[in-house]
């Protein structure tokens, strides 16, 4: 309890100047993005083409595409894509990493497999995958996390590569058995690298799964982009991404940003 | 409540990046009683915290044996003694409140909370329990990590210079900490240390270690009672025996 009241003292008072220079970075981060609307709406003017259309006409498109919920359902499904294709990529890219981290020997030999993945451009492990697996949601989702894993995988030997024997010597002389050394002494010392990992792969994989949606998939807002395309609707391409962007970056903010805070609160 | 025989046929350190194979020990003996109170004294880099390693279990490449002998009247563990270990550096898990770490070798259940907290206050820390320990000075962490090590009731106590760049006000008050900690839980205590006084302030008995590979040169007990071990004149006069 006093840890509860001295903790939520000193979180109040940088709190308190968090969200005043949080204040004044979000004034900054609206004119920027007032300007970017401006720019916009002037070069819509100049080239006066239904190809670059301004604001209000993305702003109507938007509309259109939320009437009947297709907007939302589509991002939605996007999402479930990213979320299972990313979640499958962490837990697999950790395992692996951490293995090669811990054994010298397994990342001679696995090592350089690793490197191959890592170069094999994203495009040829979606087409191997909807040939070899068909063109399903399994195969989708594969190939979304077969292109992310060796990053998060490179990423996670660093880590394990890195970690204390201090401390795998005390918690070895304390006898506190493989779950509690895992639990207590190992993630945390990876927790920073797991944040890495997941930053730069949640980016990586945004962009994966539209192209994967648009190679073979009948929803979703690759495929929606796609049928924009093939209809030169540029209103609708830009509607979607400007729907899609928003809600990433609401993600990064409410979610993975509290949780790496939260992750090196102890850190002085 | 065991005591400690130690037997090593040779224990030398591999070569590494060019440097040739190093000898620690050879035909080393140290028979520890049980409830003594060990002292091993040395230069620095003589392997005097590779012997605690070993007696540890955490250095296993060597030949010979340790063998840990339950005092008479008391039964053999069939996990071995609970060992504690006081290292150098503190060696807390930073991710975690002191109290945690006080825990955690218990389990961390709502009994073992208690007994961390018990301990905690016993060693003046109870105010900073739920703080993380980089937030304690290194005096403060070095009384969690006491805290730590006794909070499991260790049969066999080994410290590793567990006092050392303190200022000299905080580490007396540490080895009063010390001696008042063992005069509730005794144990069999090997302690490493390179400062003479240090050594006869706390030891029962005092080891002197030299030497390539390193050999007991001086072996002493200390007879000296709670009073004289305050005293400077004292304590000045049986280190002059050990060292001179």
């Amino acid at each position: 309890m006093a840890f509860l009241r001295s903790g939520t003292a000193t979180a109040g008072g940088s709190g308190g100047e968090a969200t005043r220079s949080g204040l004044a970075g979000l004034t900054m981060t609206l004119i920027s993005l007032a300007l970017l609307a401006l720019a916009w709406q002037a070069a819509a003017w100049l080239v006066a083409s239904p190809l670059l259309p301004g604001p209000p006409e993305v702003a109507a498109a938007l509309v259109r595409a939320s009437a009947d919920f297709a907007l939302p359902r589509n991002i939605l499904i996007t999402l479930g894509r990213v979320a299972a294709s990313f979640l499958i990529a962490m837990v697999v890219g950790a395992a692996i990493g951490i293995v090669l981290g811990r054994s010298k020997a397994l990342d001679r030999v696995f090592g350089p497999w690793l490197i191959v993945l890592l170069n094999l451009p994203a495009l040829v492990v979606i087409i191997l995958c909807y040939v070899w697996f068909g063109l399903t949601e399994a195969a989708a989702i594969t190939a979304v996390a077969v292109n992310k894993i060796p990053n998060v995988a490179v990423t996670l030997r660093e880590g394990a590569a890195a970690l204390s024997r201090e401390l795998d010597e005390m918690a070895l002389v304390y006898r506190f058995g493989p779950l509690r050394t895992l639990r207590h002494v190992v993630l945390p010392q990876l927790a920073p690298f797991f944040a890495a990992a997941a930053r730069s792969g949640l980016a990586l994989t945004w962009k994966i799964v539209l192209v994967v949606e648009l190679l073979g998939r009948s929803n979703g807002v690759g495929f929606e982009l796609q049928t924009a395309f093939q209809l030169f609707d540029v209103a609708t391409v830009l509607a979607y991404a400007l729907a899609f962007t928003l809600v990433v970056q609401i993600i990064e903010l409410l979610l993975l940003q509290p949780l790496e805070r939260r992750a090196g609160r102890w850190r002085r | 409540m065991t005591g400690i025989a130690i037997d090593i046929g040779e224990k030398r350190f591999p070569a590494a990046a060019g440097a040739p194979s190093r000898l620690i020990y050879r035909d080393f003996r140290l028979e520890v009683a049980p409830f003594a109170f060990v002292v091993l004294l040395a230069p620095s880099g003589l392997g005097k915290t590779t012997l605690l390693n070993m007696v540890a279990g955490l250095d296993r490449d060597f030949s010979g044996t340790i063998r840990f002998r339950p005092a008479a009247g008391t039964a053999t563990r069939p996990e071995g003694p609970r060992l504690a270990y006081a290292f150098q550096s503190p060696r807390l898990l930073p991710w975690r409140s002191v109290v945690d770490n006080v825990a955690l070798p218990l389990g961390r259940d709502p009994a073992a909370m208690e007994k961390a907290l018990a301990m905690l206050r016993q060693v003046g820390l109870e105010e900073q329990a739920h703080a993380f320990p980089e937030r304690l000075s290194l005096g403060q962490q070095r009384r969690a990590a006491l805290a730590r090590a006794f909070v499991i009731d260790p049969d066999v106590l080994l410290m590793d210079e567990p006092f050392v760049s303190l200022d000299e006000a905080g580490a007396a008050r540490l080895r009063d900490l010390l001696r008042r900690l063992l005069a509730q839980r005794p144990a069999t205590v090997m302690f490493v240390t390179h400062d003479s006084r240090e050594a006869v302030e706390l030891g029962s008995r005092i080891v002197r270690l030299d030497g390539v590979p390193a050999q007991i040169v001086a072996d002493v007990a200390v007879e000296l009672s709670p009073q004289e071990r305050r005293s400077p004149d004292a304590v000045e006069a049986l280190r002059r025996q050990v060292v001179g």
